[in-house]
């Protein structure tokens, strides 16, 4: 075929898609898809709400965020809630990360001993339901070497999502050509170097984006440490329904803070990566 | 010409699962000889030359590289490859670092030397190899044949007595095959020894004082250029040349 008949080439146009493809398509018609979607379940809770008589108080919910008194400002219990999911979420992450690194180096350190540790300690995790495991760390580990409920919160879910995590390193570190271990080698590095100056710097680009969606879920997996009473954002949402059962505002509320987190760390990671790669 | 052989490999083999990639090689390379290896792809050149920086290790028979026995798990494999430098076919220059610190980071992380000392190394050797202005940039910013220049600074940044090339021009694009022939050329000029697996002839003929032909991971004919231009010894290699020098 001549270049000419190429289509879009000065040839023929390029062939529109289908009617019902560019109207569903455009732009206003996407947001008044979406806008009556989203009314129409608002307007369902809000109507099986009613039916049910549920007396709604959201001017009750503020203070929870926040108020002013005659002493100035001050923060109310769901932002303190956040601050305490917050450390318990990075603190965990922080030793995920360290325990998924581990686990991965001694996957890849080509020692039988190493990978098969490795393999029986990642069977082991992701075979356990999260809640599972928080009770054996807590009811159980946590008599035997004296846990208390917030220490084994946090080994719950580091342990929890360090199996996950060590399966980002690895695919990570194995993204990096093999070159790059032989120029590495071939300069008179150790293993060890090779990791630390050369693989494991190129692997944080790939390694960004799962590793965000992992904090993610982790953030969100967080709530479930409320069963054992630590305090955190669900736990003092519960603890507020129960004083005011205002079940409906108060849970709207806690998955909206948990959404606003999560979303920021997204978009915040996303703009890391675009600079990540602008450098390469 | 020092007569002490710097790299003495005696009845090589290397297996790679069955397949049986060396035959039993025995070669000496001189201190200051330059050594051009060539053959059909899939004779083993790659193989012996990665065998001398222990990127690969020989199934059986004894390799001794500057002084250091080489064979699988020695503890010298590091003071080896000090000493031994490597060109790549795909360059291999670390993409998140820029010329300058690529240069760098053997010196400093392998051989302990202070910053400013290396950083004064690199700056020495980008110039050696012609492309001073470059320092600051990254390898993706450079063209094939600046970076394969970079890489041979690099391994000359960490003072080698040995350079190890592995068809460094044969991913360049042609226009950038001469840039890295002549630094080559220059590098020859200084006495280092040089292992060279290439098809450019006319950079054997230039630079070689001695001509190996590999085919099926044997060693068929070692000769000085002259000779093994004109008269080659054996039939396997008079066609291989034959086929090569036709253009």
């Amino acid at each position: 075929m001549a270049l000419s008949e190429t289509a879009g080439l000065r040839g023929p146009p390029i062939p529109k898609p289908p009617v019902h493809q560019q109207v569903l398509n455009s732009v206003p018609v996407a947001v008044a898809i979406y806008a009556i979607v989203v009314g129409l379940i608002v307007y369902g809770s809000f109507a099986g709400a009613q039916n049910m008589g549920y007396n709604w108080q959201w001017y009750r919910v503020p203070q929870y965020l926040y108020s002013f008194t005659d002493d100035g400002f001050q923060w109310g219990e769901i932002s303190v809630g956040l601050v305490a999911t917050i450390r318990l979420s990075v603190l965990s992450f922080a030793l995920a990360t360290f325990l998924g690194l581990v686990v991965a180096l001694l996957r890849l350190s080509g020692l039988v001993v190493g990978s098969a540790v490795a393999v029986a300690y990642l069977e082991l995790i992701r075979n356990i339901p999260l809640l599972v495991l928080l009770y054996l760390f807590y009811y159980v580990l946590g008599p035997i070497f004296g846990l208390d409920r917030y220490v084994a919160s946090i080994l719950t879910l580091a342990v929890f999502h360090s199996a996950l995590i060590s399966e980002i390193f690895r695919a990570g570190i194995n993204a990096v050509a093999v070159g790059q271990w032989e120029a590495a080698k071939s300069i008179g590095m150790s293993t060890g170097q090779a990791y630390r100056y050369i693989i494991l710097p190129q692997s944080v680009r790939f390694m960004l984006p799962p590793m965000t969606g992992e904090m993610v879920h982790l953030i969100k997996s967080s709530a479930i440490v409320s069963v054992i009473a630590v305090a955190e954002l669900t736990t003092i949402g519960r603890n507020i329904i129960s004083d005011t059962y205002m079940s409906f505002e108060i849970w709207f509320t806690i998955a909206a803070v948990y959404m606003v987190v999560t979303l920021i760390l997204s978009v915040g990671v996303s703009f890391l990566e675009r600079k990540f790669t602008v450098d390469q | 010409m020092d007569s002490q052989p710097i790299i003495e490999a005696r009845n090589l083999d290397k297996f790679f699962g069955k397949f049986h990639a060396l035959k039993d090689v025995s070669i000496s390379v001189r201190q200051g000889e330059r050594v051009v290896v060539c053959g059909p792809s899939g004779s083993g050149k790659s193989t012996l030359i990665r065998c001398f920086n222990a990127l690969e290790s020989h199934s059986s028979g004894t390799l001794v590289v500057d002084g250091i026995e080489v064979f699988e798990g020695s503890k010298d494999v590091r003071k080896l490859r000090q000493e031994v430098g490597m060109v790549f076919q795909q360059f291999n220059l670390f993409p998140h670092l820029t010329v300058l610190e690529n240069l760098m980071i053997g010196p400093m992380k392998v051989r302990k030397v202070s910053r400013d000392q290396a950083e004064r190394t690199a700056r020495t050797y980008l110039d050696r190899v012609h492309i001073p202005e470059q320092a600051e940039k990254y390898p993706a910013q450079l063209s094939g044949g600046q970076q394969q220049r970079v890489a041979i600074a690099r391994s000359l940044c960490m003072e080698t007595r040995i350079m190890l090339f592995d068809e460094p021009t044969s991913a360049l694009d042609p226009e950038m095959i001469n840039e890295v022939l002549d630094v080559m050329v220059e590098l020859a000029e200084t006495g280092m020894t040089m292992v060279v697996v290439t098809h450019e002839m006319g950079f054997a003929r230039k630079v070689a004082d001695t001509m190996v032909f590999m085919e099926e991971g044997r060693i068929v004919e070692v000769a000085p250029p002259d000779q093994f231009f004109t008269a080659p010894a054996s039939d396997r290699c008079r066609m291989f040349l034959a086929q090569i020098l036709e253009h």
